[in-house]
């Protein structure tokens, strides 16, 4: 049966800057959840989730025998360190951001 | 000579701001051939133009001086390379500082090698295109300086005459690790194969205690043990550029898969075309396997044709960044740091007519990720915390007054003011043909 999991349960992250640009790696523990994962954490879903905040082009490049994804989003960090006032300028905190998203599993 | 033994590299610093204790613990239990400090971020460079422009005696890294001091007695005793970034803006006078200390130290026949000739200020003139879309001079702001993220090849020559402490200013991180790597084993500079092995290598390794259960912890999901007492990791490099990344037995911290897997994508956009100066780097074959407890085996990876030209980072002038906060708590707390927030909002632009952009955050309501999604909307603990980049000081301190009057004139019960000015640096990316770039090599001895 299905359920529905915070993507923290099954997966881990860690994000990085360059300028206006982040990316996100995420990795899911278990290899038999990287379909689901797969097909729900698209770019589409994070911009529909967070389009306010990615204003940008959202490329996701594929590392299956990694159980791994990298997230490039592009225009992200509110003009990025040079430029934003958030306190986390880099997007530390965006790989918290995106585990916090819904997966069905 | 073509080498065939493993070559042991450790990371004694991953950012400016690093421990120093950890590469200590590494110089004397380590049996390391050489450790690399990486202490320089665009930031950090671009502050030490300056502090270089206010006195040609200074530019290098701050913490120079307690790093050395910590570490030199047991590298040259136990013939362990130095090779580190701490030149900053001024790799001579790092050297000197460098020399100095092991003299006093009591070290003396220490060679010490620095290389310059990133800084590229000279280059570079208001019709310089950058990479964001405009030229230098269409930025608007005080150009401070540029210089160019030079590669492996500039640490050979420093290698080759047997330097044991090789001080940089700009060299693009895994580089710093690829030029031992390639002096020992032989590696020509066309072997994209073993460069591009050597860059993930480096890449991996560069942020130190980024591997090693730093920056990792999630308590409950990614449990870590003993982060208090980090340690920092050591590659243990074979000859086709294949590593086992560990650390040191009794040290704080993991290694493992998933700090591994982490550590490879940081930073990283096309995974298959990670450009350094040395090489094009293919991350995507890159095997990762555990091979016994904070043993962690890395393979496969490839690489191509290095890039054509270096980068550059540009560094302007972005004045101030005006910071300042007061907190609430307890029932009505949000709204009460809410309607603070509006005052500020309302004064800035009505009494000071400022026209540049104010950010409000509520901590622990809406802050870090408040443009993307909202986590509480009645929080009993927060802080008001507005930001503004300004071009002066005076206004800069415009802020800081008015989000203190919030104490008597604001909502209710609200406590903690704390300001603070910041003195700002704004980079954007440029690109230079190598031809244009020369690095030159001086050695001293202490």
């Amino acid at each position: 049966m299905s359920r529905r999991v915070l993507l923290r349960e099954i997966a881990h992250a860690r994000s990085g800057d360059k300028g206006n640009c982040s990316n996100v790696g995420v990795f899911v523990y278990d290899g038999s959840h990287y379909a689901a994962v797969s097909a729900q954490l698209t770019g589409k879903y994070l911009k529909r989730s967070f389009g306010a905040l990615f204003t940008g082009e959202i490329t996701r490049y594929e590392l299956p025998h990694l159980n791994g994804f990298n997230f490039v989003l592009q225009n992200a960090l509110e003009g990025g360190v040079n430029e934003s006032l958030n306190l986390d300028g880099h997007g530390k905190s965006w790989s918290s951001l995106i585990l916090g998203l819904e997966v069905e599993i | 000579m073509v080498r065939t033994d493993t070559f042991r590299i450790g990371t004694g610093a991953g950012f400016s701001a690093d421990r120093v204790a950890p590469a200590v613990d590494l110089v004397e239990r380590g049996h390391l051939d050489a450790i690399v400090f990486e202490c320089l971020g665009e930031r950090t460079l671009a502050f030490a133009y300056r502090d270089r422009a206010a006195d040609p005696g200074r530019g290098y890294t701050p913490l120079l001086e307690r790093r050395m001091r910590a570490i030199l007695p047991a590298a040259i005793a136990n013939g362990v390379r130095v090779v580190t970034n701490m030149g900053a803006a001024n790799p001579a006078r790092a050297a000197e500082i460098t020399r100095d200390i092991a003299r006093q130290l009591g070290l003396t026949g220490v060679r010490i090698a620095y290389v310059q000739g990133d800084d590229v200020s000279q280059g570079v003139g208001p019709d310089t295109p950058l990479w964001e879309g405009m030229t230098v001079g269409e930025v608007g702001r005080r150009f401070i300086g540029a210089h160019a993220y030079l590669g492996a090849d500039a640490l050979m020559p420093a290698l080759e005459a047997q330097a044991q402490v090789i001080i940089t200013g700009r060299v693009a991180d895994p580089s710093l690790y690829v030029a031992p790597l390639r002096h020992h084993f032989g590696w020509s500079g066309d072997d994209w194969q073993a460069l591009g092995a050597g860059t993930v290598v480096g890449h991996l390794m560069e942020c130190a205690g980024q591997i090693t259960g730093g920056y990792f912890a999630d308590p409950g999901y990614k449990n870590v043990d003993g982060l208090a007492r980090l340690g920092f990791p050591i590659a243990e490099v074979q000859p086709d550029g294949s590593a086992c990344i560990t650390k040191l037995d009794g040290t704080g911290g993991s290694v493992d898969e998933r700090t591994v897997k982490e550590q490879l994508l940081y930073e990283v956009h096309d995974p298959s075309r990670y450009l350094t100066p040395d090489v094009c780097a293919d991350f995507t074959g890159v095997r990762i396997q555990t091979l016994a407890r904070d043993r962690v085996g890395i393979s496969g990876a490839g690489g191509t044709t290095a890039p054509e030209s270096y980068k550059l980072t540009v560094a302007f002038d972005g004045g101030y960044v005006a910071e300042a906060g007061v907190s609430y708590a307890g029932p009505g707390a949000q709204a009460r740091a809410e309607l603070a927030g509006r005052i500020v909002e309302e004064r800035m632009d009505a009494v000071h007519a400022s026209n540049s952009s104010l950010r409000v955050d509520i901590i622990g309501a809406a802050s870090l990720h408040a443009t993307a999604r909202r986590y509480h909307d009645q929080a009993e603990d927060v802080r008001l915390h507005c930001a503004q980049r300004v071009s002066t000081a005076e206004q800069a301190e415009l802020l800081l007054w008015e989000v203190e009057s919030l104490l008597c004139c604001g909502p209710a019960g609200g406590g903690g003011y704390r300001g603070s000015i910041t003195p700002s640096v704004v980079t954007y990316s440029a690109s230079m043909a190598r031809e244009k770039v020369t690095a030159r090599t001086e050695i001293i001895a202490a």
